[in-house]
């Protein structure tokens, strides 16, 4: 991530992956997932770059960042937590979990914690349904996870 | 010779510790002066003997489970990797009765082999369908894929060779092939572990698929949510590129087909044919009206075959063994098998895939082993968020497409989610509203704002148990549910109805209706 890098840093590495990008056919979505994956989130201030490169209006662009839950326009905490509310996760007790997490964290939902090291989104259905309920720590998927195991959890990306 | 041990790198092994396990396994290994080779295959399904490890020993495969961290040194000291005996010890993995019971064709390989090795994909019966397919026409293709009576794995369960018919039929400068593996439902996993545990499958499929409608671009919508399968997919692409089964000259051929995988953003809606095509071209996932059908003007306005993993990741056993093959398998013109996922509440969740025809009875108890905290099986949902919930009474369905019709139920993508005694109904049929209301599109109103509309209304009947008003709003949620069945453009906020109805039918006493009254309105639908 550039999360610690300049403005001006930021705007050269966007300009970068919109040249490597731009050419391919419905080119906008991996753009955006390119632009997230570097810099942590599609800053607004992109938006303008990105439709001229595209041939798109801004409002085209922010309608497609704000359509798709993945996508964020703002800074993110340096991990993101997501749990999952569907329904084989609620079946093996996840409405406890997300008490539980959100009432440590002090947060709700689409929230960051104070220290900035934690957002925490929900999530539906991470396809870990066997092992419900489930919790995805950025990349990393967690199964049968207890209140307890959260707890560890955190600790270890807080640590 | 070095000793085989595969330990998995499915997400739900991984969920639960197989990468920290191979690790182990490796470093005990190597501490000891052993000779072992670890292969990281996809899962055999069996997830509450996750991480399952095996070890290849002249008898067969030996399964051990589930191994945590801890029990490694233990089962070096047993001397596992000869197979030999330690309480963790399932014996061999082909003769565990949970798989034995199975009829896995789809599934042949996955767990068996390494997911992105091409020769162990080539050693058991990998691409035998693509070379007979390249000898045939592409209408003799379609016919054999129509003659399996495959239906679309989706949910939709529309026959997948009538599909692919009318994008033979199209005269067209380009066409696609587009792999849905936007797997939202709840409760399903089947395309995750296809993707990650024989990615190789679904290219052949789709590579088939290609040849049979003259189509020369393939892209899989992957979820986001799934970055294993992302990875996986990539990795075996790039193989099969290199090795001329992908590319300008398929197997030198001549026919022409690439492949791309893309990923998406985490909406729901996007499973949505459609929608997942305006995705692809890099818009909002808004549903489409139809007609004009995607297989006539679908991605860039082509004519598009859009299949789920699960339909295309059959079709190569169907090109090998031949049509009549699948097809002896199945019931009614529900033909062929179904990977089933077994989710939520049970002992044992995994993947069974079985011949159409088993009933809901037999999974949940002979295989699922009944609820995982001991407690009755209240409800299931099958068919993930859209599905109907069926009560005890509904157990002994046979898995049919439309023995499920009947019932006003869905198979779907084959999820199958169970829930104990605990379970509030009336907050389940609140949670389908709500869940409706995130992932609406927002292009028609019954699905916009009927599902809010939705979630206020159950909050009122939950308010108002014994109240007059109780019997007004329960009747608003009858009205309400018919004109998002009957008004909505897809099945987002169409099937709705379905999970919100179905709980209050069969559990009315979870909204404070008695189920006496209920008489003149349990026809829904």
């Amino acid at each position: 991530m550039l999360g610690s890098h300049t403005t001006h840093d930021v705007n050269a590495s966007i300009d970068a992956l919109i040249t490597q990008y731009q050419h391919q056919p419905g080119a906008l979505l991996p753009l955006l997932h390119a632009i997230q994956d570097s810099v942590g989130y599609v800053p607004e201030s992109s938006y303008a770059q990105i439709s001229k490169a595209l041939s798109l209006s801004v409002a085209e662009v922010h309608g497609v960042v704000t359509f798709y839950h993945h996508f964020r326009s703002h800074k993110p905490g340096r991990h993101i937590m997501q749990i999952c509310r569907a329904e084989s996760c609620q079946a093996m007790g996840s409405e406890a979990l997300e008490a539980h997490a959100k009432k440590c964290l002090n947060v709700d939902y689409h929230q960051t914690t104070a220290d900035e090291a934690i957002t925490l989104e929900p999530v539906y259905c991470l396809g870990n349904c066997a092992l419900s309920p489930s919790v995805m720590m950025d990349d990393e998927i967690y199964g049968r996870v207890s209140p307890a195991d959260l707890d560890a959890l955190i600790a270890e990306v807080k640590a | 010779m070095a000793t085989k041990i595969y330990i998995p790198r499915d997400s739900s092994a991984l969920a639960v510790g197989a990468e920290k396990v191979a690790a182990a396994v490796a470093a005990e290994a190597k501490a000891r002066g052993l000779n072992i080779e670890i292969i990281r295959n996809g899962s055999r399904g069996l997830y509450w003997l996750e991480t399952m490890v095996e070890v290849a020993t002249e008898n067969g495969r030996v399964a051990y489970g589930p191994v945590k961290v801890k029990d490694v040194a233990s089962l070096f000291d047993a001397d596992f990797i000869h197979g030999k005996s330690h309480a963790l010890n399932l014996g061999l993995t082909d003769e565990i009765d949970w798989l034995k019971k199975q009829q896995r064709l789809t599934f042949a390989r996955v767990g068996i082999t390494d997911p992105v090795s091409l020769d162990d994909y080539l050693a058991h019966d990998g691409y035998k369908g693509l070379k007979n397919a390249l000898k045939l026409s592409g209408a003799d293709i379609v016919k054999a894929v129509t003659d399996s009576g495959l239906r679309g794995r989706g949910g939709a369960a529309f026959p997948t060779g009538i599909k692919w018919n009318t994008v033979l039929g199209c005269e067209a400068d380009q066409k696609y092939i587009v792999c849905n593996a936007d797997e939202g439902d709840s409760g399903t996993y089947s395309d995750r572990m296809i993707m990650e545990g024989d990615p190789f499958v679904l290219i052949e499929g789709m590579t088939i698929a290609g040849v049979a409608v003259g189509a020369t671009q393939g892209y899989i919508y992957v979820r986001s949510e799934y970055p294993h399968a992302l990875a996986t997919l990539n990795a075996a692409i790039e193989v099969a590129n290199k090795a001329s089964y992908l590319g300008s000259n398929v197997l030198g051929s001549g026919k022409v087909f690439h492949l791309e995988v893309r990923r998406a953003a985490g909406a729901y809606v996007c499973g949505e044919e459609t929608s997942l095509l305006e995705s692809l071209e890099g818009k909002r996932g808004l549903v489409r009206f139809k007609p004009p059908l995607p297989a006539i003007e679908g991605l860039f306005g082509k004519p598009t075959v859009v299949n789920n993993v699960i339909s295309l990741a059959t079709v190569p056993i169907i090109l090998d063994k031949g049509a009549q093959y699948y097809a002896n398998y199945g019931m009614g013109r529900s033909r062929g098998t179904l990977p089933i996922q077994l989710a939520g509440n049970l002992k044992r969740n995994g993947l069974v895939e079985l011949a159409f025809g088993a009933t809901l009875r037999e999974l949940l108890y002979d295989f699922g082993g009944g609820s995982f905290t001991g407690k009755p099986i209240r409800a299931v949902q099958v068919g993930g968020p859209l599905g109907a919930y069926l009560p005890e009474s509904q157990f002994d369905t046979p898995l049919d497409y439309e023995e499920f019709a009947k019932l006003w139920a869905v198979l779907g993508h084959g999820g199958i989610v169970a829930f104990d005694d605990t379970v509030d109904m009336a907050k389940m049929a609140r949670y389908a509203f709500e869940f409706c209301a995130v992932e609406s599109c927002g292009k028609c109103t019954p699905c916009r704002i009927g599902s809010t509309r939705g979630v206020e209304v159950i909050d009122k009947i939950t308010a108002n148990k014994g109240k007059p008003e109780h019997v007004n709003s329960i009747q608003l949620v009858r009205d309400l549910s018919d004109t998002m069945l009957n008004g909505s453009l897809c099945a987002l906020g169409g099937m709705t109805p379905y999970p919100v109805l179905s709980a209050l039918n069969h559990f009315p006493e979870d909204f404070g209706v008695s189920s006496g009254g209920l008489s003149s309105e349990t026809k829904v639908g």
